[in-house]
């Protein structure tokens, strides 16, 4: 045990090493258990009927004939949920001043977006719940919609819910001080107003959950597609006032979460309250058009920035605007401001410069709620950095690569901290940059660009460097009040067998979680990875935790596999040093066989001494109590966030007629810290990166004036696919954490953080020598076709 | 969403066919391969109370040559189309478009017949049809007939079809050697319905055009003829000027639709790029 962490020369040294999930092939083969395949004994199904309007006071509800259909068991409007269930409010107490009017499973007297679920139809059949469902008559009366985020800030402007004085949910402002006196003596200032679209998750398994109330014990059981089944364990329990104990939330096989799967949903309530009333199973999947108006959305930000930067090139100061749409409310219980306060915190983060102000406000409007996805707030404020950077170093005359040697911060400037107050233990962007220069062959791409460039051909290179937040501390919403852990937990059990079974509370959506928690075990128990179990999901069987979110699983959750590891290891060799008669120090376990730490001879398996710790405790000297199962917890206490960074670069070639855009070559280059899996963290880029060019390219909800989503179908809204993505190349810098043991930081997030902003890059500088400008993702055809004055 | 309850009935004879849409008093709906009706059923945009499935009428089917005709069945299915050695001779046009459709899965189930009756005018056969003077062989309970192309696509989504008809086959005027096609379209990911489409067809013995048929496609609320641009070809060498001329006159053919997402100016300015990288392509080979 004497090698590095890292180290691949040692028996079962998993950590570092590319291994293929377990699971995988269960998934493939289609023994996937998903929410949507259970069925249980007397099971009915709910139904919606949604509003179709964006802002309208509920005048009446007629549920007679649709109570009288086919198979019809209940039919429920929120007056009769809302004794069931208490309203919840989607704020946190560190964002000051912030409001958000309350909440309830069902609307009483107000639809606040177009699709808002209304009423709800429990039926034998998910089909005869629809039937009913079409046969409720509500009247509707139409009230104004706010859908524009400037009219909506006017003084007097009509309020998106009654519940609330003005259209205002949260606003903040940073400023170091000085900022005119500098941008009047700088030697060039850029500026430009950006604007993202929104998205959303699309996850292949949509929203589902199954509620289980039985009577009898005065228990819940909740079988959901969810990334936090303690946090909904507690929701639950609270808001409908069963004791924690009492409430199990189960989280069975997940098709992505991205994020999405960890809010309160509306439907996800009122199903908890069906089956309070109806005594029985209760199961409801969104369907895909239902996951188009009730998942959450994302980014709807509208930035205006400057950027100062002196005769060399030096960026000198920033200052943004943001302003950004969410929904009628804010989102529980994490709230829709973590995004914008990500976007005002982490502009810049790559740079040395330290002077900047910023205002953030976050505007109710009659649209779905917008709240955490993948890399929240991060693609936002990349790419307004990014863009700014590229704009600077044109006016200063400087590659963009130039640029950037020139004002990233230097790797041996760490620890530092951001202008923002981010604190930064170690990060590498220079070396990043400095391998991505080379991975890409940047100059022949140049010497390519412009051979090519006469020919008529427009090829683009872009250049991204980003930081990603991991790690989460509860400086994050713990402090805000939020019942959401920053801690792991593990327990970890040596099996009759010599087996090792490890109950953890972070969660596998398809990352691999589960594969990396094993590798750990393994490597620091000392046995084969084809002997560990690992367990997530249940919170009747896993100790509380944060699960997963954040980028956090891999840093935190393996922390605490780690940890409880080496305790259990410890505990092995007490053991095995009673049985042998020898002392713990002078013993080893290795290969699932505890060995002489010197020679390294076998002098028993571990199968071995868990047979007689479980089978002939009689044989053990007395005193001996042999602890073959521990419980530990792990919570992050050194720095808030573990930061990571990397830089991404994105090759295109612009057809300047069509508008279209072919994405020739993608490449990342990140700093995760440790490596576990490689495979799994390539992955894990490659997927945010795909994700991050949907942004760029394909994936926005369409709005029209009066709040109606117009394109919500996956006919419509286009999702990235394979025939138009790229070759994606990953390379590494490993810096560990110095926090923890394992060293590890999150990687889930940094390809979706700066694929959109490289993208954005590639496309201005294909752009540039015609005179187009672009500063609007997505970068639809019709947009660069007029950037371009084609159309 | 889940389907409204249907009834379903799965005759075998086009007589049969016929007879079983009768019986449901008008709330029928044929089904070919489904693969535009089973989402609109599940949708619940359509709730035909039954479903005819005329997918194993024997009479429906078949590819052959016959007096200068092609006839394909209304069953034949988009993957034959792209693989059939006779489409690829006598209808090249289909063939060269049926890639574009879509995507494999979808290729193998949709049909001619229901990419003709659904008359989307963002598909690529009902556009190559009419540039192929195409005729439409209908039958109903009022007997047979048969209406060209030209007619039968008459508005968004209606044709010429009466409630109950049932399309049997279309009638392709066989092209031979001495016809050059070509077919392309501007959609943003591969298989999605197309911003614009084209396709050309020409007969130029010589290096003068004799004949030129151009059909687009999701630029109007039917597959377009853009018979300005034909003329503007015809009698004249394929060069720069000529085809600059065909462009221009698509303004004339065309009468895309406006939406935020693609401005009608938009579709036209596409139009007239795909028309001019065709015939700029064929004017290289020639
Ligand atoms: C994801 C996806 C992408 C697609 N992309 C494209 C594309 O790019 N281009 C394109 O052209 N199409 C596209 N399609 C549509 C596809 O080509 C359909 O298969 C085709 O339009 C309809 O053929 P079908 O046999 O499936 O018809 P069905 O779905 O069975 O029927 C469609 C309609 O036609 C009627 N009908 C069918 N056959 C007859 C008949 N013989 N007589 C009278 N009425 C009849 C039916 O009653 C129904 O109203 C796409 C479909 C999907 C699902």
């Amino acid at each position: 045990m004497n090698a590095p962490l890292g180290s691949l020369d040692r028996p079962n040294s998993y950590i570092g090493r590319s291994v293929p999930r377990p699971n995988a092939k269960r998934l493939l083969a289609g023994r996937g258990r998903y929410v949507t395949d259970l069925v249980l004994p007397r099971m009915l199904h709910a139904a919606f009927l949604r509003s179709p309007y964006a802002h309208a006071r509920i005048a009446s509800i007629d549920t007679e004939a649709a109570r009288a259909m086919p198979g019809v068991r209940l039919v429920a409007t929120g007056a009769d949920l809302a004794g069931l269930c208490t309203p919840w409010t989607g704020t946190l107490d560190h964002f000051k001043g912030m409001k958000s009017a309350p909440q309830l499973p069902l609307p009483l007297e107000e639809v606040l977006w177009s699709g808002q679920a209304v009423v709800a139809v429990v039926a034998d059949s998910r089909a005869q719940a629809e039937d009913a469902a079409e046969a409720i008559l509500v009247e509707f009366e139409e009230l104004p919609p706010v859908t524009d985020i400037d009219a909506a800030r006017t003084p007097g402007a009509d309020r998106a819910a009654s519940g609330i004085e003005d259209n205002l949910c949260f606003r903040t402002r940073l400023d170091t001080g000085g900022l005119d006196a500098i941008f009047a003596g700088a030697a060039h200032v850029v500026e430009e107003e950006f604007h993202f679209g929104r998205h959303t998750a699309v996850t292949l398994e949509p929203r589902a959950i199954l509620a289980d109330w039985d009577a009898g014990e005065g228990k819940l059981t909740v079988h959901h597609a969810t990334q936090t089944p303690y946090q909904f364990q507690d929701l639950y329990s609270r808001h409908f006032g069963i004791a924690e104990a009492s409430v199990r939330v189960i989280a069975p096989d997940i098709g992505g979460s991205f994020g999405m799967k960890l809010h309160v949903y509306h439907e996800d309530m009122a199903v908890i309250g069906l089956a309070l009333m109806c005594r029985r199973p209760v199961k409801y999947v969104a369907d895909r058009m239902e996951s188009f108006v009730s998942d959450i959305h994302a980014r709807d930000h509208r930035v205006r920035a400057r950027m100062a930067v002196d005769a060399e090139g030096t960026i000198l100061a920033m200052d943004v605007d943001d302003v950004t749409a969410i929904g009628a409310f804010s989102t529980y219980p994490r709230t829709s401001a973590v995004e914008g306060n990500q976007v005002v915190r982490l502009m810049g983060a790559p740079y040395r410069f330290r002077n900047y102000r910023a205002e953030l406000s976050v505007v109710f409007q009659n649209k779905v709620q917008t709240s955490q996805y993948r890399a929240v707030g991060h693609p936002v404020a990349c790419a307004v950095t990014e863009r700014m950077v590229d704009l600077a170093a044109a006016r200063a005359g400087l590659d963009p690569v130039a640029m950037r040697e020139k004002n990233l911060i230097p790797d041996e400037a760490y620890p530092c901290d951001s202008p923002t107050g981010y604190k930064f233990e170690a990060l590498s962007h220079q070396a990043c940059l400095a391998k991505l220069k080379a991975l890409i062959e940047y100059d022949a791409l140049r010497a390519e660009q412009a051979a090519l460039r006469a020919r008529g051909i427009h090829r683009g290179i872009g250049i991204a460097s980003f930081v990603e937040i991991s790690n989460p501390s509860p400086a994050f919403y713990g402090i805000g009040g939020a019942r959401i852990s920053a801690q792991d937990g593990a327990t970890l059990s040596i099996t009759p067998s010599g087996e090792v079974r490890c109950l953890i509370s972070v969660t596998e959506q398809g990352q691999g979680t589960e594969t990396i928690i094993g590798q750990i075990v393994a490597d620091q128990l000392g046995v084969a990875r084809e002997k560990v179990r690992v367990v997530t999901g249940d919170t009747e069987t896993t100790p509380h935790g944060g699960a997963t979110w954040a980028c956090r699983g891999a840093g935190i959750g393996g922390e605490t596999a780690l940890q409880a590891a080496r305790r259990l290891r410890d505990n092995v060799l007490a053991l095995a040093a009673a049985i042998l008669q020898a002392s713990p120090g002078q013993l080893d376990l290795r290969d699932g066989r505890i060995v002489d730490a010197m020679g390294g001879a076998e002098r028993i398996s571990l199968a071995e001494v868990a047979r007689i710790a479980y089978f002939r405790s009689d044989t053990l000297p007395p005193d001996t109590n042999a602890q073959l199962s521990i419980t530990h917890h792990y919570a992050p206490q050194g720095y808030p966030f573990a930061f990571t960074n990397g830089v991404q670069g994105c090759h295109v070639e612009l057809d300047t007629d069509t508008g279209l855009v072919k994405i020739l070559r993608h490449w990342v280059v990140e700093d995760c810290g440790r490596i576990i899996n490689p495979l799994l963290v390539d992955e894990q880029v490659r997927g945010g990166v795909v994700q991050g060019l949907g942004a760029a390219f394909f994936e926005e909800c369409r709005y029209d004036a009066g709040g109606q989503l117009t394109n919500g179908s996956l006919a419509d809204y286009l999702v990235p696919m394979a025939c138009e993505m790229p070759d994606i190349v990953v390379g590494h810098v490993e810096t560990p954490t110095a926090d923890t043991v394992l060293g590890a930081k999150g990687c889930g997030e940094a390809g979706t953080a700066a694929a959109s902003a490289a993208a954005l890059n590639a496309v201005n500088d294909a752009m540039a020598p015609l005179g187009g400008r672009i500063a609007q993702i997505p970068m639809t055809p019709a947009r660069l076709l007029k950037s371009l004055g084609k159309i | 969403m889940k389907a409204r309850a249907f009834d379903y009935a799965r005759p075998a004879s086009v007589a049969e066919a016929l007879t079983a849409f009768e019986q449901a008093d008008g709330d029928a709906s044929y089904i070919a391969g489904g693969q535009s009706l089973v989402p609109a059923l599940a949708l619940r945009l359509q709730a035909p109370a039954r479903l005819v499935d005329i997918a194993h009428i024997a009479e429906l089917r078949g590819i052959a040559v016959e007096e200068g005709w092609l006839r394909l069945g209304a069953l034949t299915r988009h993957v034959e189309l792209h693989d059939h050695p006779l489409v690829a001779t006598h209808a090249p046009l289909l063939a060269l478009a049926a890639p574009h459709v879509a995507h494999p899965a979808i290729r193998n189930r949709g049909t001619l017949g229901g990419s003709v009756a659904l008359a989307d005018p963002a598909a690529e056969f009902p556009a190559m049809l009419l540039a192929m003077d195409a005729e439409m062989e209908i039958t109903g309970p009022e007997g047979s007939r048969r209406v060209p192309a030209g007619d039968f696509f008459q508005d968004l989504y209606q044709t010429a079809l009466e409630p109950g008809e049932l399309l049997v086959a279309l009638h392709i005027p066989a092209a031979g050697p001495g016809h050059r096609c070509a077919f392309d379209e501007i959609a943003r990911r591969r298989g999605d319905y197309a911003l614009a489409g084209c396709g050309v067809m020409l007969t130029m013995p010589g290096d003068i055009v004799d004949e030129a048929r151009i059909a687009c496609l999701a630029v109007g609320s039917t597959p377009l003829r853009a018979r300005a641009a034909e003329a503007a070809l015809i009698g004249r060498r394929l060069d720069p000027d000529s085809i600059r001329k065909a462009q221009s006159a698509l303004a004339d053919d065309l009468d895309p639709p406006d939406d935020a997402e693609v401005p009608a100016a938009m579709r036209l300015h596409l139009a007239r790029v795909l028309l001019g990288r065709l015939l700029g392509g064929m004017a290289e080979a020639a």
